[in-house]
């Protein structure tokens, strides 16, 4: 391609998005003028009116939609990190017995990793749900002097409480998120040659100690981008929370555009919420990686 | 009094398609000796001198190093025991490229043995020292040349004070003006009493420094002799083609 037919093919590439951007604009500006709302948010400070299971900080029916919104995005980030932590302990554990000696171990985690990995996510969380907590019988399943119960109710554990639909979110995504994390753990210390851990087992390290000192960090490298991308999958796969009738920051959405019809409004702050979101993940994760290799003194 | 260091009984280890690695090998090395072992690639040498650390496991047969057994069930303790008295040094070297020379030698003393960090890293720079490379010892390894490398890496081995060394074709991913100055290191140790097994295609270092010459064809021992006699007057048709051949390379 020559400098004029460049010229002229990204010249028809930018009228073509113009023309489409005008069009949405165009639509919307019809539709808002047809429903008589307009585009602003002073309904935001209006009260909510619907109550909420469960909030982190007060609040009440009375309380403005402004509040209930961030008591929704409050419980988001509750789930976002508490899966977050969950799934990468369970994803190293995951990741470690598929790459280790125990043939035993290595069968059962490669089946984990198949199964998780062929079924579709909502479908396992309504498992969560349904089977694996609404399922339980009594109000009392099964429980240690009361130190640690699970029953329909959810978990109790030493006074804190998590709601059957907390529990099956956090279930469902740490364990869906896991078997990822698993691989790109795996993925990561395969990418480590044999020859270092043949090197530090002729040394008489233990395999502990080996993985510890040797494979682990120089697997970081490989293993932090892939991680980022599972924690930011799964902060967007949090709003499947829906389906079983979490309150996050989606649900909570949904909820104000079927009261007050102010979809755009509602999904202008939904984007907005989620773009932060996981533009604190990724830049958290990037910070992390200079970290390390900026500690590196090798190359 | 020279003890066995070494005693290898009918070691046989097979692939799938019944193609074996090992054949029925079996040997003995004795305190302060040198056992250089020859053969063409996939003959499996490799594989021979892997299973006397435990780095490779083997289907039938016995094997004793320093006194403690192995056999085809592969005890894990039994191999530790080994390993910290047995040193090894690789074709690639395998140094560990995120810690610095001194890390990497200090490593198994400190975490192995236990040994005081002070302890470990003096006794590190004298063995860097007798290595030619003590001004090396905060570089990492990447900021060495080959030859240099490899010298840490035997020095890395010896750190554990071991009694039995292998050597698993020490030179071979070397340039060629960088193979001397490992050879002299191997030699140097030979003349202190170390007691070795080296697998080489290196023929003048294999005449100067080994007591015992293991010619190995498809897992088999073909021949087991000293070097004057194998080198110059080879007993079998097999070990003579394989020494025209490397002669007609060098």
């Amino acid at each position: 391609m020559n400098r004029n037919q460049k010229i002229f093919s990204q010249f028809g590439i930018c009228i073509i998005c113009i023309s489409v951007i005008g069009i949405l604009i165009n639509n919307l500006t019809i539709n808002l003028i047809r429903t008589g709302l307009g585009f602003n948010f002073s309904w935001i400070f209006k009260p909510a009116s619907f109550a909420l299971a469960e909030h982190v900080l007060p609040y009440s029916s009375s309380d403005s939609y402004a509040w209930a919104l961030f008591i929704g995005w409050l419980n988001s980030l509750k789930v976002i990190i508490s899966s977050l932590l969950l799934a990468t302990c369970l994803g190293t554990l995951i990741g470690f017995a598929r790459t280790g000696k125990n043939s035993l171990l290595g069968l059962f985690s490669a089946g984990y990793i198949t199964i998780i990995r062929q079924t579709p996510l909502l479908l396992q969380l309504m498992f969560w749900y349904f089977v694996g907590f609404l399922g339980l019988k009594n109000n009392m399943f099964f429980h240690i002097k009361n130190i640690f119960k699970i029953s329909n109710q959810g978990i109790e554990f030493l006074g804190l409480t998590l709601s059957s639909e907390f529990s099956a979110l956090l279930f469902g995504l740490s364990i869906f998120t896991s078997a990822y994390i698993a691989e790109v753990i795996r993925g990561g210390i395969l990418s480590v040659s044999r020859g270092q851990w043949e090197a530090f087992r002729s040394l008489g390290l233990s395999e502990r100690k080996g993985l510890l000192k040797i494979i682990i960090p120089q697997a970081l490298p490989a293993i932090i981008p892939g991680l980022t991308s599972q924690y930011l999958n799964l902060a967007k796969n949090s709003t499947l929370a829906i389906a079983v009738g979490y309150s996050d920051i989606y649900a909570i959405n949904d909820t104000i555009i079927n009261q007050t019809g102010r979809a755009i409004e509602c999904f202008l702050i939904l984007l907005t919420s989620f773009l932060l979101l996981n533009l604190l993940i990724s830049n958290s994760m990037e910070t992390i990686n200079k970290i390390i290799i900026n500690s590196r003194k090798y190359n | 009094m020279k003890q066995p260091i070494v005693i290898a009984k009918n070691l046989t280890k097979s692939y799938t398609k019944g193609l074996r690695a090992l054949d029925n090998v079996s040997l003995t090395v004795n305190q302060g000796k040198v056992l250089v072992v020859m053969g063409p690639s996939g003959s499996g040498k490799s594989t021979l001198i892997r299973t006397f650390n435990g780095l490779e496991t083997f289907d039938r047969g016995e094997l004793n190093v320093l006194g403690i057994k192995i056999d085809s069930t592969h005890d894990e303790r039994q191999i530790q025991r080994i390993r910290r008295r047995v040193g090894m040094v690789f074709q690639q070297f395998n140094l560990f490229p995120h810690l610095s020379i001194l890390e990497n030698i200090t490593l198994a003393p400190i975490n192995v043995q236990k040994r005081r960090q002070i302890d470990a890293e003096e006794y590190a720079m004298y063995l860097l020292n007798q290595m030619g490379i003590d001004s090396h010892a905060n570089k990492y390894p990447s900021q060495l040349s080959g030859g240099e490398q490899q010298r840490v890496a035997i020095a890395r081995a010896l750190a554990l004070k071991p009694e039995l060394l292998l050597f698993d074709e020490p030179t071979s991913a070397l340039d060629p003006e960088r193979i001397n100055e490992v050879l002299d290191a191997i030699r140097r140790l030979a003349e202190q009493g170390m007691t070795m097994v080296v697998v080489t295609h290196e023929v003048g270092f294999a005449k100067d420094v080994s007591d015992q010459v293991l010619f190995m064809d498809s897992g088999k021992v073909i021949e087991k002799s000293t070097p004057d006699i194998f080198f110059s007057n080879a007993r079998h048709e097999r070990s003579r083609k394989f020494l025209n051949q490397l002669d007609k390379h060098s």
